[in-house]
């Protein structure tokens, strides 16, 4: 049998890594965000990714120019993210909701087009990004950089654990405040919103003020997502905020199911298994001979893994458009 | 001149006041004065004076583009006149925003049913609540600060689903409601803010019979609590079984106003619905006057018709 020459204990071993690991978590808490805007709030945001580089960027400038204690330069990634919601909000939100799409893809890539723009060389530092930041937050790792943690076949090192602990964490209480605020009187107003903007107002509730806060929920567990990123990779790179990482957190989104609060998590681990299952069996079948160089060379693996997860998304929708999560009910309500 | 108010004949205080367009009431809750709103060239509202009487409920009827729900909308802040003055209950309600009138006790309902589709009803129901504490970001985190009020809302709504018979679709999704079912609801929900005035755009449009019946004997007894009721309708037999004041809107500006039975006889009225250039009702004398009339003109007509023929034909006659 040709296929066992195939390890496909090192393949599950890599998947699960990866389905549990900093990417993951990363995606996750940004497509948290992304749910409380587009999931629960209606807006259309296409520019997550801008308070993704903003969080990353308060905290990281926090502790570079200001020095800051590691929990104040958080904070100072809150402030970062919020600041930039409101700068898309005010203009925006008293508009229809197409305008705060188009606003927010734009937004996003002049953030990175600023971050690394030569002028901004002396706070930013251009494309090279920040990395003298990380330090201060290494002096609270309670993890023994120099050893592995794992159970089983999954390990980390203790730096990245720190990472991926930190990630989770936020994760789950992002949830946990999601969850919490959706299912309150102030979540039932936001819904109503989603669903007809004039009849929340003719029921007396100040929808501007309302999607406000909504853009600014979202958006600072975005900023969190660039924060656990930046710890974890010990960088603020620039060029990592491109624009297509915001479909990434949209197609994980998707994929959980909107308007669902544990979609953005299951969304996330479902995405780095499936992508890094298909990358690592798509190798191995190219190293072994079993698929011809003449079909696919090893350099080829890595954008056929996008076709095939895509391929996959697309059957996702036609048979359950409503993501994993989701509601089927919901869904053909909607479509009225 | 509330010292000469009229003595109230018929409970609405409205018994002997005149039927002309922008009389003065005893006591109204609306009062307009010289509303405009134009779109482009086309003046969609010009309304030179409205009041509306408190505690009574006001039907505004008027043909098609009539510029009633545009005038709905000025009144309820969703759109802005070009220039004119509204009140509320004596404070001027010019520029302000529909969530703060309707905080204010001026809740509206929409000709196009706006049921919350993806809430439950009673969801719908509950956020027709003013003043809830829940609704504060801060406050929405810590449930114990907001159950207590989410539960006697929860009661007032049951009672108010209870009247409209939607008690067992309480906890299914608003959009899986009937056409008639959710302008129910949002009449219910409306009602939740305990208004001082509701506007219905349309409430029976699209409601079969047995249901407009029910719809009817819940706005009838709205006055009763307090609830002054303005409404936009097209069905005659609607207006003439719960109006107690009618208002006739045509191209923009109101042409009339009164009882529905002064309304009905007004000749204004009926040119603006059939036409101002309408043949006026004729009886059978004149008809058969008419008809004699005609065939006499037929009969010359055919006389000067032979007179013609026969001239050629002489005059043929020559030419041979």
């Amino acid at each position: 049998m040709i296929l066992a020459a195939i390890d496909w204990g090192f393949i599950f071993d890599q998947t699960i890594t990866q389905a549990i690991g900093l990417n993951a978590a990363v995606y996750a808490i940004a497509a948290i965000g992304l749910n409380v805007h587009f999931g629960y709030a209606g807006l259309l945001n296409f520019g997550q990714v801008g308070f993704v580089a903003m969080g990353a960027y308060g905290m990281g400038l926090s502790i570079t120019l200001w020095n800051l204690h590691p929990l104040l330069a958080v904070v100072g990634g809150m402030v970062f993210a919020a600041f930039f919601a409101l700068f898309l909000g005010v203009p925006t939100l008293r508009l229809r909701a197409d305008y705060l799409a188009i606003v927010t893809i734009a937004a996003a890539e002049i953030v990175r087009l600023l971050a690394r723009s030569t002028a901004m060389r002396d706070i930013t530092r251009g494309a090279e990004g920040l990395n003298e930041f990380i330090g201060p937050f290494r002096e609270y790792n309670p993890f023994n950089p120099s050893l592995v943690y794992g159970i089983g076949v999954i390990d980390f090192r203790g730096t990245e654990f720190f990472a991926i602990v930190i990630g989770w964490v936020v994760a789950f209480l992002a949830v946990l405040v999601v969850w919490l605020l959706m299912r309150s009187p102030w979540g039932r107003v936001v819904k109503a919103i989603r669903e007809d903007e004039d009849a929340a107002l003719a029921l007396g509730k100040n929808a501007y003020y309302y999607k406000m806060q909504a853009l600014i929920l979202g958006g600072v567990i975005g900023g969190f997502a660039g924060m656990v990123d930046a710890i974890g990779k010990a960088t603020v790179q620039p060029d990592f905020f491109v624009a297509p990482l915001t479909f990434f957190f949209w197609l994980v989104l998707i994929l959980g199911g909107v308007g669902k609060v544990w979609s953005p998590i299951a969304g996330a681990v479902i995405y780095w298994g499936l992508i890094t299952f298909v990358q690592n069996l798509g190798r191995q079948l190219v190293d072994e001979g079993v698929v011809p160089t003449s079909v696919m060379d090893p350099s080829q693996v890595d954008q056929i893994r996008f076709w095939i997860v895509g391929a996959a998304l697309a059957l996702l929708m036609v048979f359950r458009p409503q993501g994993i999560f989701g509601s089927k009910e919901e869904m053909a309500l909607d479509a009225r | 001149m509330p010292d000469e108010a009229p003595i109230l004949v018929d409970g609405t205080g409205l018994g002997t006041i005149a039927n002309e367009p922008g009389v003065a009431k005893p006591d109204p809750i609306v009062v307009v004065d010289k509303m405009r709103r134009a779109f482009g060239g086309i003046v969609a509202v010009n309304v030179d004076h409205l009041e509306i009487q408190r505690g009574v409920i006001t039907g505004l009827i008027g043909p098609n583009g009539a510029g009633k729900t545009t005038f709905f909308n000025l009144l309820t802040g969703f759109d802005s006149p070009n220039t004119g003055h509204a009140e509320f209950n004596g404070a001027s309600i010019d520029g302000t925003s529909p969530h703060t009138l309707a905080r204010r006790g001026m809740v509206r309902t929409f000709q196009l049913t706006k049921s919350l589709t993806r809430l439950s009803v009673m969801e719908n129901m509950k956020l027709g609540s003013q003043k809830q504490g829940g609704e504060v970001f801060w406050r929405a985190l810590v449930p114990p600060l907001w159950l207590t009020q989410d539960r006697e809302i929860e009661k007032r709504a049951d009672v108010l689903l209870e009247r409209f018979k939607l008690s067992h679709m309480r906890d299914e999704y608003a959009g899986t409601l009937s056409g008639g079912q959710r302008k129910l609801l949002e009449m219910a929900r409306a009602l939740m803010s305990s208004p001082e005035v509701i506007m219905l755009d349309e409430p029976m449009a699209g409601v079969n019979p047995a249901l407009t019946q029910d719809l009817l004997e819940h706005v009838k007894g709205l006055p009763d609590e307090g609830v002054t009721v303005v409404f936009v309708e097209h069905d005659m037999d609607v207006v003439r079984d719960i109006s107690d004041w009618v208002v006739v809107m045509a191209e923009g500006s109101i042409i009339a106003e009164g009882s529905h039975s002064t309304i009905t006889a007004n000749r204004d009225v009926i040119d603006a619905y059939l036409g101002t250039h309408h043949d006026a009702p004729i009886d059978f004398d004149e008809e058969a006057a008419r008809i004699t009339e005609d065939e006499a003109a037929a009969a010359r007509e055919i006389a000067r018709d032979e007179e013609i023929v026969q001239k050629i034909e002489e005059a043929g006659d020559d030419d041979d």
